[in-house]
């Protein structure tokens, strides 16, 4: 079987940008913390590069996007260790002819995938940003992952595979995806509700920062915040357009609304800051491109460009309003993971019930107000609540675990030192010419052996 | 010799040397400082959350001049430093003892 060069050029590349979304998440929300924990944030995001990485070569594809084992709930272990996908193509959908034009290898396929199950542990750091042990984060994402993405995303992504005829189907996939015909496009609740879900968890399990919220800490780079929001935009397409897993005009629809809906995301949040609080701020607008994109994600296929100003304008305004819960009810979800994924996922996957139109050839039926009356609607809420129950508990009991074994939060005095130089040996930045200069630093030996004097 | 100290706001630094210079002052120390006076801090908003800052970052210089200096180096400081606006900052002048160029050992008036 030929495989399809523009497709797999276009996913080539989309993994590439979706990549570049954790580093974009990093600075998002390291640049939010304070300036003795940036580089505890950037690495809990960077370390999720690296762990994920292993985990889906040796079986997190498999567990994922080999076919069902069992009731469309995991994948079995047929692809260990990436076994049978080198020279196999990744199929599509067959054409009338029985022919298969959108084919790409498999491996293209494995590594864009690969990105998704990165960026979405990565965005539950947020949560529990200036107090986590690194190494009990580390194990945190090899469970949350193993137990909890893996199985959530083939629910969500594993489709079904179709054979020649275009019926028969010789793989089966996920519940979500197939038996309930929920609409995910790129990840409202695979990426965004499940994550979003399990930081309430980790915010709960690790308990409030010293002094939060009496003392509350100012975002020690403002200009940081929005660099992230802005790589996380440009990745953005590589996430939404992306997952049309070609380039065709599904992809150019997404990228459309991904653009228009991010941009309506930030009119909508400084809305309400202007309304509320007098001023537009930098962090707000940043807030609501992400708050846009986020919310986007579900529906980008399956809404046009007015449907997308919709969904922005509503995530913009309801997460800027969404972010004040934690104070209310007491959770310290520091960096708003739950404020801004949990909801904005939210917001998506529901709206998409409502503005879902057939007329975009991602989907066959259509939302409420576009004449679908309540089906799709009433699918969209059951993969949304069914995500969130799943991770929510599963996160609150590996937290748990882990907090009674090894301990999932430094001591007090570790907290109030820092978590980057009692965590990492490092500080962020130089500040003051006093600790600069040479003489201040003295050679330690790393080893048994003398240093020279 | 006198110890010339002032709080004045940091954008107005450049005209404050430029004045200490017209008068032939030969050196000064410039520190970045914060504080409050009569002028508080101010509030910044991050996510519908408020931030009081306590404090206002403002510049002391500080200047050693010979004992019948001082008055002019104030007066010119002042005129320099005034926007007429709260929080231009503080004035003060107080005796040293004792005052010895480090590179020559020379002492008193000689070390200014």
């Amino acid at each position: 079987m030929g495989i399809n060069s523009g497709d797999t050029a276009w996913v080539l590349a989309s993994s590439a940008l979706v990549l570049l979304m954790t580093p974009g998440l990093a600075f998002f929300y390291g640049g939010m913390v304070r300036v003795k924990s940036v580089l505890n944030m950037l690495m809990m995001n960077f370390i999720c590069l690296a762990i994920v990485g292993v985990l889906w070569v040796l079986y997190g594809y498999s567990l994922t996007f080999a076919p069902d084992a069992k009731g469309g709930l995991i994948g079995d272990l047929s692809n260990i260790g990436l076994k049978s996908t080198i020279d196999q193509v990744s199929t599509g959908y067959p054409d009338s002819a029985g022919n298969y034009p959108h084919a790409i290898p498999v491996l293209a396929f494995v590594m864009f995938q690969l990105m998704f199950a990165i960026i979405t542990p990565a965005l539950i750091s947020g949560a529990i940003a200036d107090r986590a042990k690194f190494w009990a984060w580390g194990l945190f994402v090899v469970l949350w992952a193993t137990l909890v993405y893996f199985p959530v995303a083939h629910w969500v992504f594993a489709f079904d595979a179709v054979g020649p005829d275009g019926t028969t189907i010789v793989a089966h996939g996920g519940w979500i995806a197939n038996k309930l015909g929920a609409y995910d496009f790129a990840g409202g609740t695979a990426v965004h509700i499940n994550a979003g879900s399990a930081a309430l968890a980790l915010a709960l399990v690790l308990g409030r920062r010293k002094g939060w919220p009496k003392e509350r800490s100012r975002p020690h780079n403002v200009p940081f915040v929005l660099l992230g929001a802005s790589l996380l935009w440009f990745g953005w397409f590589g996430f939404n357009a992306g997952s049309s897993l070609k380039a065709d005009a599904i992809a150019a629809n997404a990228f459309t609304t991904t653009m228009v809906a991010t941009a309506a995301g930030v009119l909508g949040w400084l809305l309400v800051e202007q309304v509320r609080d007098g001023k537009p701020t930098t962090v707000g607008a940043a807030s609501g491109a992400v708050a846009g994109l986020v919310a986007i994600t579900p529906a980008c296929a399956f809404v046009n460009g007015l449907g997308g100003i919709v969904v922005g304008i509503v995530a913009g305004v309801l997460c800027a309003l969404a972010v004040g819960l934690k104070y209310r009810f007491g959770f310290d979800d520091s960096l708003d993971v739950v404020g801004v994924h949990l909801v904005g996922g939210l917001v998506g996957t529901l709206l998409v019930g409502f503005l879902a139109t057939s007329t975009t050839g991602a989907g066959t039926r259509d939302g409420l107000l576009m004449g679908g009356g309540f089906d799709q609607l009433r699918r969209q809420a059951i993969a949304a609540g069914a995500v969130m129950a799943y991770s929510f508990v599963i996160a609150f009991v590996i937290g748990k675990l882990i907090a009674v074994t090894i301990g999932f939060r430094v001591s007090d005095e570790d907290e109030g030192a820092g978590v980057d130089t009692t965590e990492h040996a490092e500080s962020g930045y130089e500040l003051g010419a006093v600790t600069g200069v040479g003489s201040a630093y003295r050679p330690v030996p790393l080893s048994n052996e003398a240093v020279d004097a | 010799m006198r110890l010339v100290t002032a709080i004045v706001k940091p954008f107005k630094l450049d005209d404050v040397k430029h004045a200490l210079e017209t008068l032939g002052v030969h050196g000064l120390t410039v520190s970045e400082v914060q504080g409050f006076g009569r002028q508080k801090g101010h509030t910044e908003v991050y996510r519908g959350a408020e931030y009081t800052v306590d404090f206002v970052p403002k510049v002391r210089v500080e200047v050693l001049v010979d004992d019948h200096d001082a008055e002019r180096v104030v007066d010119a400081l002042i005129t320099a430093a005034r926007t007429g606006k709260i929080g231009d900052g503080k004035v003060w002048v107080t005796p040293v003892e004792t005052l010895v160029r480090v590179r020559t050992g020379e002492r008193g008036a000689d070390a200014l």
